[in-house]
């Protein structure tokens, strides 16, 4: 019945949302009645299999128990970072690096080698996957959130990971930023809120101003390595040692048993937010270690992890311009800000109750949604502005730092400089660009250096080279480069000092999309019944039509019965019997259909005369 | 003779951008609303990532344009004037005494410390006068012009930024943490 498809004709596919968090990861979609979410919790977990299939999700972190050897989770602490500033992460994660770790950070899943965007990448194939089951349609482009005070390496795996997956990424939001937006859309219209973000591996927080949909990021501050993981690995400290003393045995060395162990605290963790008490309960090799442990002894354990959050919160405040006062209220994101102490802490810093209304696991991947409802022009009248975390400065003479764009700017934000040789004949000048907020080079960090080559000699001083550097929507440094004299854009090389190059991308991307076949078919039969939902709001509006009243009476049967027909195998699994019966309403509707077509026409024909 | 304009110096691109005379004295709120507005109507999200550039200065031009200070920096060195770096002369004792404390403090010595409190005390209270003092000069400015009342402003500026860096030095040595 392809007439009536105009009317539900819209077939433009959709861009999802993404929250890729340390611990687990959602997608979702912005629809007509709001954001909704696509699918279940996805662990970001990611296994290999020894047939070398490579598994996302809930089925690897099944893994980690029984594989760990072969699995990896929390890979976002590796996002952008190098060899040098692991030492911490390795301590306490089970991460092993493949060798030539030097350049690039590669990570062993028994024999297969993986960089933590290739990791990052099968999480979000796996949400890719999920989406289009879900929508029935493919999904090729996504908004993907990352922690606010993310540095530019940072964001720019998580912008690789999202190619390597296959996925277009339109737009990388700060986690707190989206949780505001899905906030703003559902309580609050302007004010001043601030948003506490603790997830399991990041701590994030910002202050906004919400005015009139606008959304303006004031200020935002974080650690990127602060969150649960930390409280886990407190707690399983004090597990593993009293385990040495009753067992005679230290099961550190064992990763298997690690990986129970840390299921078991992290469940008693969990616990300690809703009773008083629970109970760390591990049984390993017929042997049994259980402890009590009050929500005291708990909080004292964590007091730490807590206290590292109010820093960067004080930090804000100052940077933000607000008094605390004038903070309309707190919005709690991310899973660990279910603990009470945390929850206590928040009130007291911020004088008043924050709120926890809205799923602290789902809001982030929400809010996403509704940046892609933005972007697709779905969602009018709203508008975030948000802010670069870090300072970009360039190395200047003594290893000094030169400050171009100041912690929280409005994104896109630019600077111009203007270089020029130091020495008669010169052909290139080096700038190195660093991130951060001290004084000096060694304390900031590296983000990429760039030479400006292929000047033509000349007198010292007398090249000039205006270089502007800009940070993009996404938090994204991009530099150009022009000769003053020339007024032609000067080339130059860019070695990125952490991160892969495009070129290395471009190989890592995921050809062959292989999915499983019940993907396959799950997929199929949601798009039938999503056809079959259309046909069938088609043929109700056309019981209203004028020719609907001119049908015979068999053929009004006919098409009742065609309906039914497909009502009865609407929720079966089989894709083609759905089909099948929607081609029965498209026959039986045919006439109904060209005696529409007709009274448009008719009416269309009317309308010239009266107008005329 | 025809006139030469040096033209980057009569731009005042930040005050264009917001739709904007250039004036020293603005009203917050209404800077905010043709900021909101403007993003509307520039933002990549809302109009194609082509808009970056402009939307990149018109950030620019706001956060420059909202607090006095950079507002005026700005307005000077767009009329071609550069601040000193020189320690304004009517400090020079005041600094000296107080670069000792901080030394001696750096050096263990705590009794210093009273001295760096009331120094602390003493330079903001110069810095609200000046703050003070420079929202008069922005009237007058506006109001009237010249050249004088842009050298007074410029020197102000120079004490202030001088100020607010021996401030930092004390706060970082007194370990204050502004917790409003």
């Amino acid at each position: 019945m392809s007439t009536f498809q105009i009317d539900f004709g819209e077939s433009t596919s959709k861009i999802v949302g993404i929250d890729l968090g340390t611990t687990n990861s959602l997608v979702a979609v912005m629809e007509l009645t709001g954001p909704r979410i696509l699918s279940g919790i996805v662990p970001s977990v990611v296994s290999a299999t020894e047939s070398g299939e490579v598994i996302a999700g809930e089925p690897a972190r099944e893994m980690l128990i029984t594989h760990p050897e072969r699995t990896v989770y929390s890979v976002k602490r590796l996002m952008g970072r190098g060899l040098a500033d692991i030492g911490e992460e390795l301590k306490l994660f089970p991460f092993r690096l493949a060798e030539g770790s030097e350049s690039v950070l590669q990570l062993s899943l028994g024999e297969k080698i993986m960089t933590p965007p290739e990791v990052s990448a099968h999480v979000l194939l796996k949400l890719k996957n999920d989406a289009e089951a879900a929508l029935g349609e493919p999904v090729t482009q996504a908004v993907i959130t990352v922690p606010a005070y993310f540095n530019d390496a940072q964001r720019q795996a998580t912008k690789d990971a999202g190619r390597i997956a296959g996925l277009e990424v339109l737009r990388l939001v700060n986690e707190p930023t989206a949780a505001a937006l899905a906030y703003g859309l559902d309580k609050r219209r302007d004010g001043i809120v601030a948003v506490y973000d603790l997830g399991g591996g990041t701590f994030d927080i910002s202050i906004l101003r919400l005015h009139e949909g606008i959304f303006e990021v004031l200020a935002t501050n974080g650690d990127t390595h602060l969150g649960g993981d930390d409280i886990d690995h407190l707690l399983m400290n004090i597990a593993l040692e009293e385990i040495r003393s009753e067992w005679g045995e230290d099961i550190s060395g064992n990763p298997g048993a690690v990986q129970l162990l840390r299921r078991a605290v992290i469940k008693a963790k969990e616990e300690l937010s809703f009773v008083p008490q629970a109970k760390i309960d591990l049984e390993f090799h017929g042997k049994r270690y259980q402890r009590e442990m009050t929500l005291d002894v708990f909080d004292r354990v964590i007091q730490p992890i807590v206290d590292r959050t109010l820093g960067p919160c004080r930090a804000c405040i100052q940077d933000s311009g607000v008094r605390v006062d004038e903070i309309d209220e707190v919005v709690l994101v991310g899973g660990s800000t279910r603990i009470p102490l945390v929850q206590s802490a928040v009130e007291r810093l911020f004088r008043a109750k924050p709120h926890t209304e809205l799923n602290p696991d789902e809001v982030v991947a929400l809010g996403a949604a509704v940046q892609a409802g933005i972007l697709a022009g779905d969602v009018q009248d709203k508008l975030l502005l948000d802010v670069t975390p870090l300072s970009l400065g360039i190395e200047t003479m003594g290893g000094l730092v030169s400050k171009l764009i100041h912690r929280n700017s409005t994104i896109p934000a630019s600077a111009t400089e203007t270089f020029t040789t130091a020495v008669d004949g010169q052909t290139n000048v080096l700038i190195h660009v660093v991130q951060g907020e001290r004084e000096l080079v060694k304390d900031c960090r590296s983000l990429a250096r760039f030479d400006l080559k292929g000047i033509a000699p000349m007198q010292a001083g007398m090249a000039r080279i205006e270089v502007r550097f800009l940070i993009d929507a996404n938090g994204i440094l991009n530099v150009t480069a022009k000769d003053l004299r020339t007024g032609k854009e000067h080339s130059m090389d860019v070695k990125p000092s952490y991160g892969l190059t495009d070129q290395q991308v471009e190989a890592m991307i995921l050809e062959s999309f292989e999915k499983a076949q019940q993907d396959l078919t799950e997929r199929q039969v949601r798009e039938a019944r999503v056809e079959a939902d259309a046909v069938m709001a088609a043929v109700d509006k056309a019981r209203h039509e004028e020719a609907y009243l001119g049908l015979s009476e068999d053929e009004r049967a006919a098409i009742d019965r065609a309906v039914n027909e497909l009502l009865v195998v609407y929720h079966s699994d089989d894709h083609m019997l759905i089909r099948d019966k929607i081609d029965g309403i498209d026959q039986a509707t045919q006439s109904l259909a060209e005696a529409i077509i007709n009274s448009v026409a008719e009416k269309a024909l009317k309308g010239t005369k009266i107008d005329a | 003779m025809g006139q030469v304009y040096d033209l980057p110096t009569l731009r005042m691109r930040y005050y264009e951008a917001l739709g904007l005379e250039p004036k020293l004295a603005l009203d917050l709120e209404d800077l905010r609303k043709r900021f909101y507005e403007r993003s509307r109507e520039t933002h990549p999200d809302l109009v194609g990532s082509a808009a970056e550039d402009r939307m990149a200065q018109l950030n620019d031009a706001f956060r420059t344009l909202r607090q006095p200070v950079p507002r005026a920096e700005y307005f000077l060195s767009e009329r071609g004037i550069q601040l000193s770096k020189d320690v304004p002369p009517e400090l020079l004792e005041e600094v000296f005494e107080l670069n000792m404390a901080l030394e001696e403090i750096r050096g263990g010595d705590e009794s210093a410390r009273p001295q760096l409190d009331s120094a602390r005390e003493r330079f903001t209270e110069m810095q609200a006068e000046i703050d003070s003092g420079l929202a008069a000069l922005f009237t007058r400015q506006d109001a009237e012009g010249g050249q004088e009342t842009l050298d007074e402003i410029a020197t102000s500026l120079n004490r202030r930024r001088y100020i607010s860096n021996l401030l930092r030095d004390v706060d970082k040595e007194l370990n204050v943490h502004l917790s409003n």
